[in-house]
Formats: C-alpha cells, sequence, structure tokens
C-alpha cells in the first residue's frame, strides 16, 4: 500500500498554529498601548468577542441556529454578579462558577431545544431566553430586577491587582480569559469531534448514515459554548460591576450573531474581527448621531450581506483566490 | 454456518392504506453480488430506509450480522457493519474528499468523540482514508472540495465513504443514477473490484450495469418479493418480462 505523503501531510498539518494567527494578539496589545483612555471599551470587546465565539461554535461549527445565546451570557454575568454583591467578590472563581452554572442551563435546556430544528428549534432558544429574563425580573430580591444588579464588590485579582477606574486591569484580565477559552475552542474546533460538528454542519444525514451519535454532539458542544458564554458575561459584570436586565434580552443575542456574520460565521476568527468592528462603529456612530446611529449598523448589515458573504473573512479569502 | 450480514423477517411497512412493505423475507449472504430491482414504486427505497432505520417497520424483524436490529437506531446498524449509498449523493460538499473518508473512519473507530488532540494526530486513519481514495482512482482529488469534482466522481466518493465504514453489508442506492453514460463504466469497475468479503446490495434501475454486476436479482412488486434467482432466470421469467422489463421495452 503506497500512500503518498504529501497530501496526507497537508491534511495532517491542518491544526498547527499559523502566523496569521497571531495578529488578534498583536493587535490587543498594541491596542493596549494606543489608547490608554479607551481600556473600558477595550475590556468589553474582549468579553463580547469570547461570547462571538461561544456563539460560533454552535452556529458556525455545528450549524444550530440560535436566537437566545444572551440565555447563557446572563446566566453566567448573574451567577458571578449575585456572588459578588454578596460577600463573595474573589473574581477567578466568581468566573469559574458563571461557566458551570450557565454551562449546566445549556445542558438542561439544549435536551429539550436540541430535539428540534429549523424555525422551531430557533424559537425554542429564544423562549428559553424569554423565560429566563421574565425569571430575573421576577427575582428581583437577587437580581434588583428591573433596576439592575447592584453592590458588586470585586476583589483583586489573585488578591494583587485591583481593578482600576482606567480599565487597565480589566484589560489584561479580559484579555488572558478570551486567550484561554479560544485556545480551548482552537482545540475543540480542530479535534476529530470539531470535525465531526462541521459533518453535522454540512450534512446531518450522512452523519447519521456513517453512524455518527449526532444528538450527543450537538448536546455537548452546545454545554461547551453555553460555558463560555457564561464566562463572558461574568467578565463584562466583574469588570463593570453591573448586570442588568439587558444581559439577558433579545437584542443581545442578536447584537452577537450580527457581529459574528459581520466578521465570518465558522473561521473561528470570524468574532475577533466582527466585534470589535461593530463595537468600535457603534461607540463611534452614537457619538455623532446618539439617536440614529442604528441605521448605520443596519446599512452596514446590508452590504456585508450583498457584497460580502461569509463577512470579512469571506471576502478576504475570496479576494486571495 | 456463518451468519448473514442482512436478513428481513416478514418486513412489513404501510402508509394508511399504501403498503410499500408486505411481509419481506430477505436474505443477503457473506460476499452477495445482489440486486434489487422493480418498477417504480415497488418499494425500494422504502426497503433501504426500514433495512437503515429510517423508517420504523409496522411488523417484522431486521436482522444484521445475525443479531436483531429492529429496536436499533441508525447509528448502532451502522456499527453492526450496514453502510449504505445515497441514490442522490448526500456528501459534505464543502469539505475535501479526503476529510469525507476520514469523517466516516473516525466514525468506525470510535475517535470521533475525541475533544482535545487534533485530528490530524490520528495520522493512521489519514493514511487509510488516503490508501482508501487511491484504490478507488481519486487520489489526485483527495484535498479538492467535493462540490468542485465531476458528478462521476462524486458518486465514487458515495461509495468511498461507506467503505470508509469496513462495512460487511454494503447497500448501493441507485450507484450510478445521474452520472452520464460515459462515466458509468467507471462506477461499475469499481463496484466489480470492491473487497470479495462485503455483501453488495445494489438497487438500481439500470438494466445493464444489474446484469453485469448482479449475480443474483430479487425483484420487489407492489412492496412484495415476485420472484429471487440468478439473472439469466430472471431474465427468462415470463412474470418479470410483464411487470418490469416489458415496461421498460414498451418505454
Amino acid at each position: 500500500m503506497r500512500v503518498d505523503q504529501t497530501a496526507v501531510d497537508i491534511f495532517a498539518r491542518r491544526h498547527r498554529y499559523r502566523p496569521v494567527e497571531a495578529l488578534p494578539w498583536i493587535a490587543a496589545f498594541a491596542a493596549y498601548a494606543l489608547f490608554p483612555s479607551y481600556l473600558p471599551l477595550g475590556a468589553q470587546i474582549l468579553a463580547t468577542i469570547l461570547f462571538a465565539l461561544s456563539a460560533d461554535l454552535v452556529l458556525g461549527y455545528a450549524g444550530i441556529v440560535t436566537l437566545g445565546h444572551a440565555a447563557f451570557f446572563g446566566t453566567g454575568a448573574y451567577t458571578a454578579g449575585i456572588l459578588a454583591a454578596n460577600g463573595w467578590g474573589e473574581p477567578i472563581s466568581g468566573l469559574l462558577a458563571a461557566g458551570v452554572v450557565a454551562a449546566l442551563v445549556g445542558l438542561a435546556s439544549g435536551c429539550i431545544v436540541l430535539r428540534t430544528t429549523g424555525l422551531t428549534l430557533l424559537m425554542q432558544t429564544l423562549v428559553v431566553a424569554t423565560l429566563l429574563y421574565e425569571l430575573a425580573n421576577k427575582a428581583s430580591r437577587f437580581t434588583g430586577g428591573d433596576d439592575g444588579l447592584q453592590g458588586m464588590v470585586v476583589w483583586p485579582i489573585f488578591g494583587l491587582f485591583r481593578f482600576d477606574m482606567f480599565g487597565r486591569t480589566a484589560y489584561v484580565y479580559c484579555l488572558a480569559v478570551l486567550f484561554i477559552c479560544w485556545y480551548l475552542a482552537r482545540r475543540i474546533v480542530h479535534s476529530p469531534f470539531g470535525r465531526s460538528l462541521t459533518g453535522i454542519r454540512e450534512n446531518v444525514r450522512r452523519m447519521h448514515a456513517i453512524g455518527a451519535p449526532v444528538a450527543r454532539r450537538q448536546l455537548v458542544i452546545y454545554t461547551v459554548s453555553a460555558g463560555l458564554a457564561g464566562i463572558s458575561g461574568a467578565l463584562i459584570a466583574q469588570t463593570t460591576a453591573f448586570v442588568g436586565l439587558s444581559f439577558l434580552n433579545l437584542e443581545r443575542s442578536g447584537s452577537v450573531l450580527i457581529m459574528l456574520i459581520l466578521g465570518g460565521v465558522g473561521r473561528l476568527y470570524g468574532a475577533f474581527i466582527g466585534v470589535p468592528l461593530y463595537m468600535i462603529a457603534q461607540n463611534r456612530f452614537s457619538e455623532i448621531e446618539p439617536v440614529y446611529w442604528y441605521f448605520w449598523i443596519g446599512l452596514l448589515m446590508v452590504i456585508v450581506v450583498v457584497v460580502a458573504r461569509g463577512g470579512v473573512l469571506g471576502l478576504v479569502e475570496r479576494l486571495r483566490r | 454456518m456463518t451468519a448473514l450480514p442482512l436478513e428481513t423477517r416478514g418486513l412489513c411497512k404501510s402508509f394508511g392504506a399504501l403498503t410499500v412493505a408486505d411481509a419481506i423475507d430477505f436474505r443477503l449472504e457473506p460476499g452477495a453480488r445482489q440486486a434489487l430491482i422493480g418498477p417504480n414504486g415497488a418499494g425500494k427505497t422504502s426497503f433501504v430506509e426500514l433495512v437503515t432505520g429510517n423508517l420504523r417497520p409496522s411488523a417484522g424483524h431486521i436482522l444484521i450480522g445475525g443479531g436483531d436490529v429492529t429496536a436499533l437506531p441508525q447509528a448502532a446498524r451502522v456499527k453492526r457493519g450496514l453502510a449504505r449509498t445515497f441514490q442522490i449523493s448526500a456528501l459534505f460538499r464543502r469539505l475535501s474528499a479526503l476529510e469525507n473518508v476520514t469523517l466516516a473512519i473516525a466514525e468506525r473507530d470510535g475517535v470521533a468523540g475525541d475533544l482535545l488532540r487534533p485530528a490530524g494526530r490520528h495520522r493512521r486513519i489519514i493514511e487509510e482514508g488516503f490508501a482508501l481514495l487511491e484504490t478507488l482512482g481519486l487520489a489526485e482529488d483527495a484535498l479538492r472540495p467535493v462540490s468542485a469534482l465531476a458528478y462521476g466522481r462524486q458518486r465514487l466518493i458515495e461509495i468511498a465513504v461507506a467503505l470508509g465504514l469496513s462495512p460487511k453489508a454494503l447497500l448501493l442506492d441507485e450507484p450510478a443514477a445521474g452520472v452520464p453514460s460515459s462515466e458509468t463504466g467507471l462506477i461499475i469497475s469499481v463496484i466489480e473490484r470492491l473487497p470479495a468479503d462485503i455483501a453488495v446490495l445494489i438497487i438500481e434501475h439500470d438494466m445493464d450495469l444489474v446484469f453485469r454486476l448482479a449475480r443474483r436479482i430479487t425483484v420487489l412488486v407492489q412492496g412484495r418479493i415476485l420472484v429471487e434467482g440468478p439473472p439469466d432466470m430472471i431474465a427468462a421469467d415470463p412474470r418479470v418480462r410483464q411487470v418490469y422489463l416489458g415496461e421498460r421495452e414498451r418505454r
């Protein structure tokens, strides 16, 4: 049996790191040095990248279309927030607790919603987020309800690094957490499990026909993704010392999809492009046009859908060919 | 006696008043080259869906390798050695040919649930996948996306993906459907060269292909087995000529 080593080698090397993958991290360090007055916004962007990255795992890789990813983002945020408002402000353990609770909510809701597909699935994810929203609204004794959760006290990281008013600690903290989660997500995507998710996205009928336990795989990635979304919510809660109902609303679920689509879905790095693009544009537009800034976001979206299917990364891919 | 790769006993399926499988007793011997033919609406496709587990039978039993799988889902039947191809290609179109095959091999070997090791580290699987493509003459297409290949070659990848599962029984659902006649020869020669230990059941309309490949033919009419036997017997059977071959001559 002669095996052509070149084709096999190329295929076997796909998971190796390429130089271009260092770009987001170089950009993040450069932003820290160049824009010291924008670090609080930068920290928000980094945490939201993690949120979009978690959405990419389910939408871009497993092909599960969801309109309720804020459910996990908000669950994580409230978990970390309630801990910090009730005397446990240690950030790392708060983050882990947020991830675990959000993952459990993902597992429980995934057991139900993943039985369906298409529009039904979309509505069910929406329902889960809405239920949690109303739950947070009603349980105002714990969540602060409509006023939001007040009185969070987040302790210094490792007892050493206090969250400063310039957002330096917050920025570095978010960057470090994002890096760890990105590393995890990247490993998953390039694992045999990750490849099989791509198979499910591309042709679920064939995945059944080759004997793949499709439902179990989807549930696993849904749970992992919910956990990562929970961590991103907790990051924003801890760095802004606030959680409100908007952490759970439909706009949150929808805007993360818009950011992801802007950058490019199913490519792991779409989040790293789409989120900064959206959030910086939002920041600029809302300064210039405080009322109408959504119009410009909408216009940007129309342009992407019409001329740049696959988002910015899709455009780059086509230009390179 | 070795267990039969595939067997059905009294297999029935009806949708309301429409009966698509009527007490089918079917046997596929080890190493068989068998064809399932019948006019349109005879229940061939339903038979495939029943056997693979996409449809639940109304009554009767399905056995793979001697074990009853009637209550088992599709994935469990695949694990026991039943693989199929699709009449209309159902591939991972945007993925490379090699990836299509390695996904199947990874499922077979039970490593596809592996979450943390890079897929590229499972080198044995990639080498096996490439060797499989090579035996089907698809080596130079290994890294190209399936959607970029000619349809005839896509049909071969259908077969390659199924072979990646190392099946004991292989159902080929109209393997040459939609392929221009200039490329049918390629598909026939691939099927002719399939490993002798795999039992092959071809569900097919194309009579030339059936009579070239099958050593045994089952004729299905209105959900029932009308007759079964070697090709010359089938060709000479007046009932078959009437319901099927006759129909074809008239066309």
